[in-house]
């Protein structure tokens, strides 16, 4: 099976977020990168079929070089190789173009991806590149398995889950639950020195997103605790100073 | 223990200075410490037991015997990779790490830098796995900062060797399966040999109702008439640089691990001392409290720059004894009164295993103690900076 893992770079979960003065750009410094952690469980998944049934998992980052230590890290969790398109992301479409050049030709029985990046939170470039691959997509997997060509994917919806089949080559997208992301070992960090990371220059693609402004969210206001014998006054807040719910 | 929400600390943005793959090392340790001993430690510590189902853990992320060649099963990693091993595995808690200190340092280097090929091909692949355990013995009941006047002896017997004597304060010691154990021969000479467990004669008491590293074995090497094969002795040193260029290695991976303790210390005590509030605000914002948090990061800022130079020199086989002895004093010495100071920021609640501190205050008293004693470096750096003997 060949598996081509879209993979993020974004910031630690715990960085504390600040814009630049004119609120036009995050301020990078001092930050840390991580796999995006839904993309890391895509990539677990992968490494678990390949495992299970031979193959390869190729990693692709549309980014810059400072992308290149995050996919340093999937050739240690196993990756086979991996692809740099050495651009700058600026937007779901972009990324999208960008991830479907390389991938028309080379045959994937699956694409992977997380559901969303954690910065951007798009969910977008699943299905931009299935659109542009003219492949069937399925967002926010549960669980997958793959058995002579047709994948099997539970997916949570209202009130239950439904199961889907669907023959293989597909793109999915994966959430919590598909598979417990792995740690890099020795073995793994030591391996990745000398995988494949080849970097491809990116197609010329125009910016369909602009990005006006970044403001941080109102602060919280303070809790107001209203004894619990004390209906009258829970309502009476409720119609004035909570009114806006 | 709540849950570990530990973030490193690089004010002088040290690592800027290490590379990426030093930082993947790093972060990959960290996290494993996070989900595998973080969640246990305390409890494990609280009953004074070790953890033996995290041992093959620690050799999947590399912490058994990370600069050992890979040939020999080892990393094949350079020296500051094995410092922040330690580091991070610290930051967890001092008796794990002392368990990969005493596995990579005072096993594996003694058996690659004096054993034959013969024993390295035996012992070291299995060590490097965690599927041996190893402990090393060399203090012993009088004879502690002064090993040179050690008891423990053997005589020669044909094929083997015979021998007697007994080691106190050995880590892993109850487990191991095999410990590498100094002696002096029928001239004198201190040697190592590869003792193994099930040799008859040879057990290993364990030391019960230690108030530091509980969650790390300790006990005894009692040898009583034990014949040892010819073949288990290192061909390749005699005297007592044997031990001290084992003890080198270690000083050195405890003057990285300190720093991990010393960050946990300083992280627990910063964030409790942004949401402890007290007199209507946080008490981060009084100036007592405010003195401490800025010579903790002080503190550990200097004594990372400090290893990761040392790093440098030993990388470059240059790091000489003293200047070792003089990090690891320096760090533990850090860390302890940092461990202190973070006690008290945290009031009553320092003291309860709610919090890593008071475990990683009571570990430290056992660090400054052990691999040269915070006095004795002081009497290495003394001596090597007037060219004149303070020991004896």
């Amino acid at each position: 099976m060949k598996i081509l893992v879209c993979i993020s770079n974004v910031p630690d979960t715990t960085t504390k977020i600040n814009f630049t003065e004119d609120q036009k750009s995050f301020v990078t410094a001092g930050v840390q990168y991580i796999i995006n952690p839904y993309d890391e469980i895509a990539l677990t998944k992968a490494l678990e079929l390949t495992e299970k049934q031979g193959g390869t998992v190729t990693v692709i980052n549309v980014g810059d070089v400072t992308t290149e230590p995050t996919i340093r890290k999937a050739l240690a969790i196993g990756a086979t190789d991996a692809i740099r398109v050495n651009g700058t992301p600026r937007d779901a479409y972009y990324v999208a173009k960008q991830v479907a050049h390389v991938a028309k030709d080379q045959n994937y029985d699956l694409i992977l991806t997380g559901r969303e990046s954690i910065d951007y939170n798009g969910s977008q470039v699943a299905a931009m590149v299935a659109e542009m691959l003219d492949l069937p997509s399925v967002s926010i997997v549960k669980s997958l398995t793959i058995e002579n060509g047709i994948a099997t994917l539970e997916r949570e919806i209202e009130g239950g889950k439904e199961i889907l089949n669907c023959p293989t080559p597909l793109i999915v997208s994966a959430t919590e639950g598909m598979a417990e992301p792995r740690i890099p070992n020795m073995r793994g960090i030591m391996s990745a020195r000398t995988k494949p990371l080849v970097v491809v220059e990116p197609l010329p693609v125009p910016q369909l997103q602009e990005y006006v402004k970044y403001d941080k969210p109102a602060a919280r206001s303070h809790v107001k605790l209203v004894p619990s014998d004390d209906v009258k006054k829970l309502v009476d807040l409720l119609h004035t100073e909570a009114k806006s719910f | 223990m709540a849950h570990d929400r530990f973030q490193g600390h690089d004010y002088y943005q040290v690592d800027e200075l290490l590379t990426e793959e030093h930082l993947l090392i790093r972060n990959s340790v960290r996290e494993w410490v996070k989900k595998e001993v973080s969640p246990i430690i305390e409890d494990y510590a609280q009953r004074a037991e070790f953890p033996k189902q995290i041992l093959k853990g620690l050799a999947d992320i590399g912490a058994f015997g990370p600069y050992i060649p890979t040939e020999y099963g080892g990393g094949g990693l350079d020296q500051i990779s094995y410092g922040l091993i330690m580091q991070e595995v610290e930051r967890g808690d001092s008796g794990i790490r002392s368990t990969a200190s005493v596995q990579s340092s005072l096993v594996m280097y003694p058996i690659f830098t004096y054993g034959s090929e013969e024993q390295r091909k035996k012992y070291l692949p299995s060590l490097a796995k965690g599927e041996m355990i190893g402990c090393f013995g060399l203090t012993e009941p009088d004879h502690g900062s002064n090993p040179s006047g050690m008891i423990t002896n053997f005589k020669d017997a044909g094929d083997h060797v015979i021998l007697n004597g007994a080691k106190m304060w050995i880590s892993n010691a109850p487990f191991a399966h095999l410990a590498v154990v100094w002696a002096k021969d029928e001239n004198g000479d201190i040697r190592g040999l590869i003792v193994e467990r099930g040799m008859e004669g040879f057990t290993t008491p364990e030391t019960h109702g230690k108030w530091s590293l509980r969650a790390s074995a300790t006990g005894e090497l009692v040898f009583d008439n034990v014949k040892v094969p010819k073949s288990n002795i290192f061909p390749e040193v005699k005297g007592l640089k044997g031990p001290l260029g084992c003890l080198n290695s270690a000083r050195y991976g405890i003057a990285w691990g300190a720093i991990g303790a010393a960050m946990d210390c300083y992280d627990t005590a910063l964030r409790y001392s942004q949401e402890r509030i007290q007199f209507g605000r946080p008490i981060g914002g009084f100036q007592l409290q405010q003195k401490k948090l800025a010579e903790m990061i002080t503190e550990i800022t200097k004594a990372q720059l400090l290893t990761w130079r040392l790093g440098v020199l030993k990388n470059e086989n240059r790091a000489t004894p003293a200047q070792i002895s003089m990090a690891k004093r320096n760090n533990v010495n850090m860390a302890i009164t940092i461990a202190r100071e973070a006690r008290q920021m945290l009031g009553g609640m320092g003291i309860t295993g709610e919090y890593p501190i008071m475990r990683h205050m009571m570990n430290l008293e056992s660090v400054i103690t052990y691999e040269g004693t915070h006095d004795i470096h002081l009497l290495i750096t003394g001596m090597d900076v007037t060219g004149l003997n303070a020991f004896t």
